[in-house]
């Protein structure tokens, strides 16, 4: 007998991927997705049951369908279709009640996957510089998203301990990035200016939305030989980017503004309904999260295609050149490094070639460093060494034109 | 880096001992003292273990969360490689095999007058030892002598202090009387002496949880820092040179 899934958020961007893949496992019996509204796209042979999870109608189609795996990625930071912040919430806190309430009382669930996010770590001064599954944040979320996340936790673990044996796995994602991801952060970065907290720049971690399927179809199957799928893990493409790195990558300008002016105008943002940038968004962009993936490897045995800086190249690519192209930057940078040098130099005509010819080796060596990380586990180290190269185009040219022998340390 | 290499040779003259004291490679844990204030000694330390060492290893160092708390200077500290001093980061940092220094007086060390220098502080709660124990590294105590006197620390303004949120505000002979002025350093001569390493792969795994050994070991490690500060400080001329 085949299996039957049940998917929840289904007329959202993921829901909608997961369902395509899964319809394509030939294992899979029945796709039964559940959604409060109706998706804009087509399900294909899913089976559609309008249904709000709030609701415990939900249970009723539990049963009916004879579901034994839940995918539920109705855990949210933003509403569809111009929803309140406080109905977001409650889709996501009481809706993961109700919907945990129904997979109690269903006799024949085998199986429950539950999308949570690296924002219940928080961002903190205080935290470690890499986060484990294990690790307890030392400034629980006050508010927003992160805050549901953390709920949803909670009550996925009361679940687990009343069903052992149902097998639960919940994924916390890094920030899901893709070429049509709508989320606050990729909004933030198709602002023609970027504007950044001074004097801080945080080392972000993203997941490209493939993988963030990919993972997900892992979770809700059986497990392969040697590998565990239920659990908590972390799921974040390879390597970090800094704040700075995404900017000049996506070739838009930044505007450093003072951390209480930026808390200022995004709370006044949000209450004249500009924008839904939130608290704990200016404390990702100030402080940065950085979790550890070791987990997702060896236990889970998952692998992301994408690192995080493939997943910004290929978000960047879809979202369009800004303002500064990397490229043009890149050879304005040089030419000005070349006179430069070539004065400094007494007219030394080689160093004007050697600097022309750097040109686009500067770009790909600025890649190059950034996805030249360390894999596993230590995904995301602090900044070392190797990203100061990366971290200013002047810096770099140093050390790809070579002129000054020690340059790798120069910060 | 390359700004901080100046200060290194030119200002303050660093004089490096013992830095054949540092492995070639693996985890080590390098533990020091700290005085000046301002954390210039960690800053000159890292020059040192990087420029003088043959193999030019990079030492990562365990800041205090107030680092990683100030706009800017959290910025530098992580591109400089330096991460928050707790436990976790530690491991993970001495597991692959890195060289990390800890300065485990923290702000009672930096933030002491002038009249208790090279007086070593109380070393925390001996983490850093339990920290060495589980990962197999073994410690190396290090002197810094000369920081102390970069800026003589001759009051503390404590409700400036709690008012900036900050652990102490030195007040010094020129500082903040001269303004930006009085925040230049004293070009003191600098010494730093890396000893004898301290093996710590000798205990049995659990060792890591007995607080009488962690205890001792602290005070060894405490007690040869001390001992090769007052050594230094009887060879030393000046303070100046």
């Amino acid at each position: 007998m085949g299996r039957i899934v049940l998917v929840t958020g289904a007329a959202r961007r993921l829901g909608d991927l997961y369902v395509r893949e899964v319809l394509r496992d030939p294992d899979v019996e029945r796709v039964v997705a559940v959604d409060a509204v109706t998706p804009g796209h087509d399900l294909g042979e899913a089976v559609f049951v309008r249904a709000d999870i709030r609701q415990p109608a939900i249970g009723r189609v539990l049963a009916e369908h004879d579901v034994d795996t839940v995918v539920h990625l109705d855990v949210t930071g933003t509403a569809l279709a111009g929803g309140s912040r406080s109905s977001v919430k409650e889709t996501n806190v009481i809706g993961t009640m109700q919907l945990l309430g129904a997979c109690q009382k269903s006799p024949s669930l085998r199986r429950l996957v539950v999308k949570s996010s690296t924002t219940v770590y928080g961002s903190a001064p205080r935290d470690p510089a890499v986060f484990t599954e294990t690790t307890s944040p030392k400034a629980l979320p006050s508010g927003g998203f992160a805050k549901d996340a953390v709920e949803v936790e909670g009550y996925v673990r009361g679940f687990a301990r009343r069903r052992p044996d149902v097998a639960v796995c919940v994924l916390r994602f890094a920030n899901i990035l893709g070429p049509g991801t709508d989320t606050p952060l990729a909004s933030y970065f198709r602002l023609p200016v970027l504007p950044t907290v001074l004097g801080y720049d945080p080392r972000l971690q993203f997941v490209h939305e493939d993988d963030v399927t990919g993972v997900l179809l892992r979770a809700s199957r059986e497990p392969e030989r040697g590998t565990l799928n239920s659990g908590t893990f972390n799921i974040a493409g390879d390597g970090v980017l800094t704040l700075s790195q995404c900017a000049r990558r996506m070739g838009r300008p930044t505007a450093p503004v003072l951390l209480p002016a930026v808390t200022l105008t995004g709370s006044l943002m949000r209450t004249l309904g500009l924008s839904d940038f939130s608290p704990e968004q200016i404390r990702l962009l100030t402080h940065g999260r950085v979790v550890n993936t070791r987990q997702m490897r060896e236990v889970l045995g998952f692998h992301p295609r994408h690192s995080t800086a493939e997943t910004f190249a290929d978000f960047a690519s879809a979202a369009g050149p800004g303002p500064l192209p990397p490229a043009l930057l890149a050879a304005a940078v040089e030419r000005l490094a070349g006179a430069v040098t070539g004065a400094g130099g007494g007219g030394d005509g080689g160093t004007e070639d050697a600097g022309r010819g750097n040109g686009r080796a500067t770009h790909t060596s600025t890649q190059a460093t950034a996805t030249a990380r360390p894999a596993g586990g230590s995904g995301g180290w602090p900044e070392g060494w190797r990203s100061c190269a990366a971290g200013s185009p002047a810096s770099t040219r140093s050390t790809t034109s070579g002129t000054t022998p020690n340059s790798p340390t120069r910060c | 880096m390359a700004l901080l290499r100046p200060l290194y040779e030119k200002y303050f003259r660093v004089e490096v001992k013992g830095i054949e004291n540092i492995p070639a490679e693996g985890g080590a844990l390098i533990v020091a003292n700290h005085s000046g204030t301002v954390p210039l000694d960690a800053l000159m330390m890292q020059v040192a273990v990087h420029d003088t060492h043959p193999a030019g290893r990079h030492l990562r160092l365990l800041a205090a969360d107030l680092v990683f708390r100030l706009p800017v200077v959290n910025e530098i500290a992580r591109k400089l490689g330096h991460t928050l001093a707790c436990a976790e980061d530690a491991a993970e940092l001495l597991g692959r095999g890195e060289l990390v220094g800890v300065m485990p007086e923290g702000f009672k060390g930096i933030g002491k007058p002038f009249g208790e220098r090279y007086k070593l502080q109380r070393f925390g709660r001996g983490g850093f030892v339990s920290t060495a124990l589980r990962a197999r590294a073994p410690i190396v105590p290090c002197s810094v002598v000369g920081a102390e006197e970069i800026y003589p620390m001759i009051g503390n303004a404590r409700t400036v202090a709690r008012l900036l949120g900050l652990p102490y505000f030195p007040v010094t002979p020129t500082f903040p009387w001269l303004g930006p002025l009085g925040a230049l350093p004293l070009p003191t001569k600098w010494t730093i002496q890396f000893g004898q390493p301290i093996p710590t792969d000798g205990y049995a795994p659990e060792a890591a949880d007995d607080p009488m050994l962690m205890f001792n070991l602290t005070d060894q490690v405490r007690e040869e820092i001390q001992h090769t500060l007052y050594k230094l400080l009887v060879r030393r001329r000046s303070i100046f040179f």
